[in-house]
Order: C-alpha cells, then structure tokens, then sequence
C-alpha cells in the first residue's frame, strides 16, 4: 500500500480521518464546557460557604479547595469512573440488577471535571467578591433589597466582572484537563487521535494533529476571554 | 470502611511514593536550567532570541501535557529507524525517560514565566547602584538580581513544584508505576474505588504538604530581612542589696 501523505492523513477525503477529529475537538469542547459550567456552580457554593458560612461550612469549604487542588486530577477520574460503576452497581443490585453497570463516560468526565474545576472556581468567585466594594453592598442593603435581589442585582454582576481573568485560566486548565478524560474511553480529541493513530500506524502524525487542534481552542479561547474583559470592564475607570 | 484493607492499600501504594517523587524532581531540576535560559532568551531583546522562546511556551502551555507525553512516547515511535540510527533509540524506547522528558518540557514552560517575572521585578534603581558600586556582568546577577529575583519567583515556583508532584500521575498511563499507576491497578483488581481514592489522596496530599513546608522554609530563610528584630531580652539587673 501506498504511504499516505500527511494531508490525504489528516484531510476529509476518503481515507482522511480530518471529519473524526473534528468531531472529537467538539466532544472535547463538549465535555469541557459542561464540566466548566457544573464546576461554575459547585464553585460558587462553595465560595458562598467560605463568605458567609459558619465555622463548621467554612472548614468544610477550605477542606474541599484544599484537598482538590493537592490531588491529581488523574486521581479524581478513576474515582469517578471506577467509584461511579460500583455505585451504580450497588443501586442495581437493590432493584435485582446485577453485574456490571458502567457509567456514562461523559457523565464521568463532566463531573470529574466539574468537582475539580469547582475548587479552582471557588477561590476565583472568593477573590473577586473581596473587590466588591463594602459600600455597595451596605447600600443595597440600606434601600432594603434581600439577601437574594442583591446577589442578583449588586454581588453577581461585579462578582463576575472581576473574575473573568480567573475564569479565563480555570478554563484553560479545564481544557487540557478534559484531554485525561480520554482513559475512561470517552471518544474526545486524544482517545480519537489514539484510535487514528493505532490503525494507520503513524502516531507522531495525529497526536501532532491533535496538538495543533488544542492549540486553536486554546487560542481561541483566550481570545474570546479577554473580549469579554474589555466588555465588561466598559465602563470602569483603569489606574494606569 | 475495612481499614486493615485500607492500611494494606497504604503500603502498596507507599511502594510507588520513591518513583513519583524521582519523575518530579527530575523534571523541576532539568526544567529549571531550560527555563532559566528561556528567561534569559525571553529577556535578551533579541528577536531571534525572543520568538523562539516566546513560542515554546505557547505551545508547552497551550496542549495539554497528555498528548505531549503521548507525542513523545508513541508519536516518536514512528522515527524509530532513524533514532536507532542516531542511537537515541535506547532513551526513547523506555517509558521513564519519556516522561522525564515530557514532564521537564512542560515545566520549562510554566516556570521560565516565573522567573521571567522575578527577573523583572528586580527594581532598577538596585542594578543601577550596584553599577555604581563597579559590578558588572555575573557578579551583579549572582549579588543583586538573582537574589532579588529568587526571592520573588519562589512562591510562584513552589506552587509550580506541586503542579509537578501532581503531574507525574499521568506518567502511569504509560505504564509507569508510581502512586496513581498503582492505585488504578489496586481499583481494577479489588473494586473498592473509595478506599484506594481516600489512600492515595492522603499520600499526595501528605507529599505535598511537606513540599510546601519546605518551601515555606526556604523562604523564611531567604528573607531575614523581612523577619521581625530579635528581641533584646530586658536583662534582670542584680538588685543592689
């Protein structure tokens, strides 16, 4: 057989894996903005904890980011993916299921993503709301707005503003964390590359592919990021 | 919660503790010395310097370090004939030297911004005094800017160390055997996620903990400066009886 070249490889001819690779740089887009936006809410919770809890919810709270961010990611998908069946299993058993259950590797990886990325979160979400200006929030609180309309009007908005930066990288990190979520076989950009790889015999080809494609998100991801940092800081005065 | 099984989890995965800690500190001591002449080609402002550097690191920092570890222990594969030509087939063929390799690339990456950073915080007024003082070239960097510079960076660097320790679990995925390799092993042989995941948690949060405290140390000592005046002890006087 004739040796491919590195075009006819990666392009969308008939021999060409470029349709598969694209598919899979949108699973790993997929998968990382689900696991982003699930940690965006495990994050707030828990800097809502660390703001406002009492000393049992803040250890709690600090005990969580702090054990989060010292272990391996890596470490917190074979807990999902292995953990997640077993307890699933267990729950079949109860209703006469019985034997293997496996979790969908999606759901794994979302939530796997999700957890981790919720600590990081949650220490961003902190630091800005520690910029939000005490003054703001007595005066919401003096033309008597409750605790919910002034997160809503007053906290969220500037919260957000201040922590776009933060978020920016979160989600960087979240993006090449999505690529571990490939050993659970979850069909994203690097378990797709690996497949490619494996049947054509030229791996140097796809998982340099693969680089590329991540470097494009990426870049394309900060760009979109510091968009909405001059948007939303339109109408803020700079020091400079 | 079965803790004999626990403790026996322990000490195997104790087992691997010697191994994630040899791939982390061969990548941050290789990785200091490529990021530190990344800083200097950063800081040289020499464009042919410059772009090179200024492109490493996009692209170290912008792929995941899977897929670099992946490039280099399967991608290269595909060269064999020429590497075993070169005779660098021996180094590429062991999966310990390619992680080594991918995990110190990477961390060239993140740490030459560290230190580009330090490097740059060193107020200029110091190095202008110190030129008036007659020091130039290597004695000025070794008396005033490095310990400026070291300084600054070492918080920064400390947390890039334990980025490290972490990152070395993804060299069990191919097949090296340090804590995370033996801890997804121990799971797929006995089923019990939890423990195993509560096991090797404690290990690397223990790891790292004592990392930080020796970083906290070292800074500690490097800023005596900053550290309070000792005390003078009121001295009790005799009393004149």
């Amino acid at each position: 057989m004739q040796q491919l070249s590195y075009f006819e490889l990666v392009g969308f001819g008939p021999n060409g894996w470029g349709w598969a690779l694209l598919t899979a740089a949108g699973m790993t887009i997929a998968v990382a903005t689900c696991g982003f936006l699930a940690g965006s809410v495990v994050g707030t919770l828990v800097a809502w904890g660390k703001i406002g809890g009492n000393v049992v919810i803040r250890g709690l709270a600090d005990g969580y980011t702090t054990v989060l961010r010292g272990i391996p990611d890596l470490l917190v998908i074979y807990l999902f993916y292995f953990g997640g069946s077993a307890a699933l299993g267990a729950i079949g058993s109860l209703f006469g299921a019985d034997g293997f259950i496996g979790v969908p590797a999606f759901a794994t990886g979302a939530m796997a993503i999700g957890i981790v990325s919720g600590a990081y979160q949650a220490e961003v979400f902190r630091g800005a709301y520690q910029v939000v200006s005490r003054g703001e929030i007595e005066a919401a609180r003096s033309v008597g707005m409750h605790r919910w309309l002034m997160f809503r009007r007053i906290i969220a908005p500037q919260v957000l503003r201040y922590a776009i930066p933060g978020l920016g990288n979160t989600w960087q990190l979240v993006l090449k964390e999505s690529a571990l979520i490939s050993v659970t076989g979850l069909v994203e950009l690097l378990r797709q590359s690996h497949i490619a790889a494996g049947s054509t015999r030229r791996p140097f080809d796809f998982y340099l592919t693969a680089a590329v494609l991540y470097l494009l998100i990426t870049w394309v991801s900060t760009y979109l990021f510091q968009r909405a940092e001059t948007h939303s800081m339109r109408g803020m005065r700079r020091a400079s | 919660m079965d803790f004999a099984f626990m403790w026996d989890a322990f000490l195997t995965l104790l087992s691997g503790v010697p191994l994630t800690l040899n791939l982390a500190f061969m990548a941050v001591g290789l990785g200091a010395v490529l990021a530190m002449l990344l800083a200097l080609m950063r800081m040289s402002g020499l464009k042919v310097l410059d772009w090179p550097a200024q492109a490493y690191v996009f692209v170290f920092r912008g792929t995941p370090l899977l897929v670099q570890i992946f490039l280099i222990y399967y991608g290269l594969g595909q060269f064999r004939p020429t590497l075993q030509e070169w005779g660098l087939w021996v180094f590429f063929r062991e999966p310990y030297w390619c992680a080594v390799l991918a995990l110190t690339l990477n961390t060239a990456a993140y740490a030459s911004e560290i230190m580009r950073g330090g490097l740059q915080s060193v107020p200029h007024n110091q190095v202008e005094a110190a030129r008036a003082c007659g020091m130039s070239g290597f004695l000025l960097y070794r008396r005033v800017v490095f310990p400026i510079a070291v300084r600054q960076a070492l918080p920064a660097y400390g947390s890039e160390i334990i980025l490290m320790v972490k990152a070395t679990s993804l060299a069990s995925v191919i097949t090296m055997m340090e804590v995370t390799g033996l801890a997804a092993k121990l799971i797929s042989q006995t089923f019990r996620a939890i423990e195993v995941f509560v096991v090797a948690g404690l290990i690397y949060l223990i790891m790292n903990f004592i990392i930080t405290r020796i970083i906290m140390a070292i800074e500690w000592w490097l800023s005596p400066h900053l550290r309070r005046p000792p005390a003078v002890e009121p001295r009790l006087e005799a009393a004149h009886v």
